[in-house]
């Protein structure tokens, strides 16, 4: 099975969904890493288990829905929706936040509007926001980068790590090995100007980077997908440039309040955001033109919400709101097609 | 004109229901949903007004002009849910604070419009009433379930706080069935009313969609034999 990327006129290709989703796995690889040797052994155990949760529930709805298994078990796009709720919840969080989060992915985000193709809404980001409102404590609890914690490579070790994901610890153990993200930090900075918050603050000075290089590694994937020609470069560029410009704006009017371009664009979820999840093919528009007013609108609302909003990063938020408007701007950004003048809308554009 | 009790009935509290079929009064339903007593609270308060104006709409529907009936049965409407909102002030003034605006808001209740303006004002008034008491009930029903499910899923408990609605003797009615649970919150948010409600609307129409099923399958035999050929020759 393919999935049709483009509105017509249709081109072929022979790349099949699975080969497609085994290329994004492949692309997450850097920014795994990168995860794993900052925050510690927490990703890795997220991944693992997440990935079989969603293959089980996978299999239990195609089971249910009377759909044929290994066929749309061996597509691997479970896998992909798992990786990046897995990615996207702190490393720390317990077992049922994940498990929870991956019922709602699979189960409810995709296969109760219809499985994979019908989602109107990226099922990762449906989860991710869901456990964000849900479980505000075990979600805001980011592990702290090991270049904060001393000498070394002092992260917490894996037995540690698995204990404190699948059975419990205090709250002590929390304190030592978890802390603000710079996003954090900047939000909830008082009345300081950017430039106080900056000396006083350990999580922006030395802290930021590693989100520094684990945005670097998101981009490094972003770039082999687009290289390979998975993705296109429409969605991705117009966020990220959306997101620099509107910054830029704001940085340059006031810098003692407004963050400047190149941290909002390499803390946070930014990069994986703008190669991971906005290039969704199913829950995005599917034009060029509505590619880039969709990466566009998503880069203006996370600044939005970085900035005035109650969470200190609105990735989750900005794709669903965007992915609502994705049928609207698919019908007012009709490519045209050749031979005609004009972009034919038909019966369906009237309306 | 013969009045068919049991349809009526069957209307109300299923093929018709005001919360599964005709999606009426979705805003008090998905509002105060949160809790098992929140929910019979409104779902009782509703069930009253419902009865009392189908009543009083019937005993006058010979009397209304057409023209001005939508009014007149909105004044009907608001008159009883002041009395109700003051019954409810002077018995059950806690929950009467926790439900807040949703009391007077049962006026705009499409499903009480709706019944008054649909059955009430063309049928007798013992069929109105029992009408009105099968749909409050079958709202009633719905507004209970999606409470109990908001709240087992959200809490972890079912039927707190039910002294609120019941006196002192129902204080100790809460059970709890998960202990040690961490919360949902998603649940108690309006967020999971819509997916709650979405998830009844479902299972009626699976049950639905069987019952039709079972009835096909034991038919089906007799058309058999109805269609057969008959043999003529030989």
């Amino acid at each position: 099975m393919s999935l049709i990327r483009m509105s017509s006129p249709h081109v072929y290709k022979t790349n099949t969904t699975a080969n497609v989703m085994r290329l994004v796995l492949l692309a997450t690889l850097p920014g795994i890493i990168a995860m794993t040797v900052f925050f510690g052994w927490g990703t890795l155990i997220q991944l693992v288990w997440a990935g079989a949760l969603a293959v089980a529930f996978e299999a239990i709805i195609l089971k249910i829905r009377r759909r044929p298994l290994g066929f749309y078990l061996s597509d691997g796009s479970a896998l992909v929706t798992a990786l990046l709720l897995a990615v996207a919840i702190p490393p720390f969080a317990p077992w049922w936040v994940t498990a929870v989060g991956i019922f709602v992915a699979i189960v409810i985000a995709k296969h109760l509007y219809g499985g994979l193709g019908q989602n109107p809404f990226n099922p990762a980001m449906v989860a991710y926001a869901l456990l964000l409102i849900s479980f505000p404590v075990e979600m805001t609890r980011w592990s702290a980068p090991f270049v904060l914690n001393g000498e070394g490579w002092p992260v917490a070790s894996f037995f540690d790590t698995l204990g404190a994901i699948f059975g419990s610890v205090d709250s002590v153990w929390y304190d030592s090995f978890t802390g603000a993200t710079p996003l954090d930090e900047l939000r909830h900075r008082g009345g300081l100007t950017n430039e106080e918050a900056w000396r006083q603050s350990v999580v922006l000075s030395e802290g930021i980077g590693a989100w520094h290089a684990v945005s670097a590694a998101w981009l490094m994937g972003g770039i082999f997908l687009l290289y390979r020609k998975i993705i296109t470069w429409h969605a991705p560029i117009s966020m990220l440039l959306a997101l620099a410009i509107c910054s830029a704006m704001f940085y340059g009017y006031d810098p003692d309040n407004y963050a400047g371009p190149f941290f909002h664009l390499s803390t946070g979820a930014t990069m994986l955001a703008a190669f991971f999840i906005i290039t969704d093919p199913v829950s995005s528009a599917t034009s060029n033109r509505g590619r880039i007013i969709f990466g566009a609108g998503i880069g203006v609302l996370i600044f939005i919400i970085r900035t005035w909003g109650n969470y200190p990063d609105g990735v989750a938020f900005a794709v669903l709101l965007m992915n609502l408007a994705a049928p609207f701007i698919d019908i007012y950004s009709q490519p045209r097609s050749y031979g005609h003048s004009k972009a034919n809308k038909g019966q369906g554009g009237k309306a | 004109m013969s009045v068919d009790y049991r349809k009526i009935t069957l209307d109300g509290l299923w093929h018709n229901n005001p919360a599964l079929v005709q999606l009426l009064g979705l805003c008090p339903l998905l509002a105060v949903t949160a809790s098992v007593v929140n929910a019979m609270g409104l779902g009782l308060a509703s069930t009253l007004v419902l009865v009392s104006s189908n009543l009083t709409v019937s005993l006058f529907r010979k009397l209304v002009p057409e023209t001005v009936r939508l009014p007149i049965f909105v004044m009907i409407i608001a008159s009883f849910v002041t009395a109700i909102e003051l019954v409810m002030q002077a018995l059950t003034y806690e929950l009467y604070l926790i439900l807040g605006i949703f009391i007077p808001l049962i006026v705009t209740n499409c499903a009480i419009m709706g019944r008054a303006d649909a059955f009430a004002v063309k049928n007798p008034v013992r069929a109105s009433v029992l009408d009105g008491l099968m749909m409050g009930i079958g709202f009633t029903v719905v507004l209970v379930l999606l409470g109990g499910m908001r709240e087992l899923l959200g809490t972890g408990a079912l039927f707190s706080n039910m002294h609120l609605l019941f006196g002192e003797a129902a204080r100790n009615w809460e059970l709890t069935v998960l202990t040690d649970y961490p919360g949902f919150l998603f649940a108690i948010l309006p967020p999971g009313a819509f997916v709650g409600l979405g998830l009844l609307i479902a299972l009626k129409n699976v049950i639905d969609a069987r019952a039709e099923k079972r009835r096909r399958m034991l038919q089906k035999p007799t058309e058999l034999t109805g269609s057969k050929r008959v043999r003529i020759t030989g």
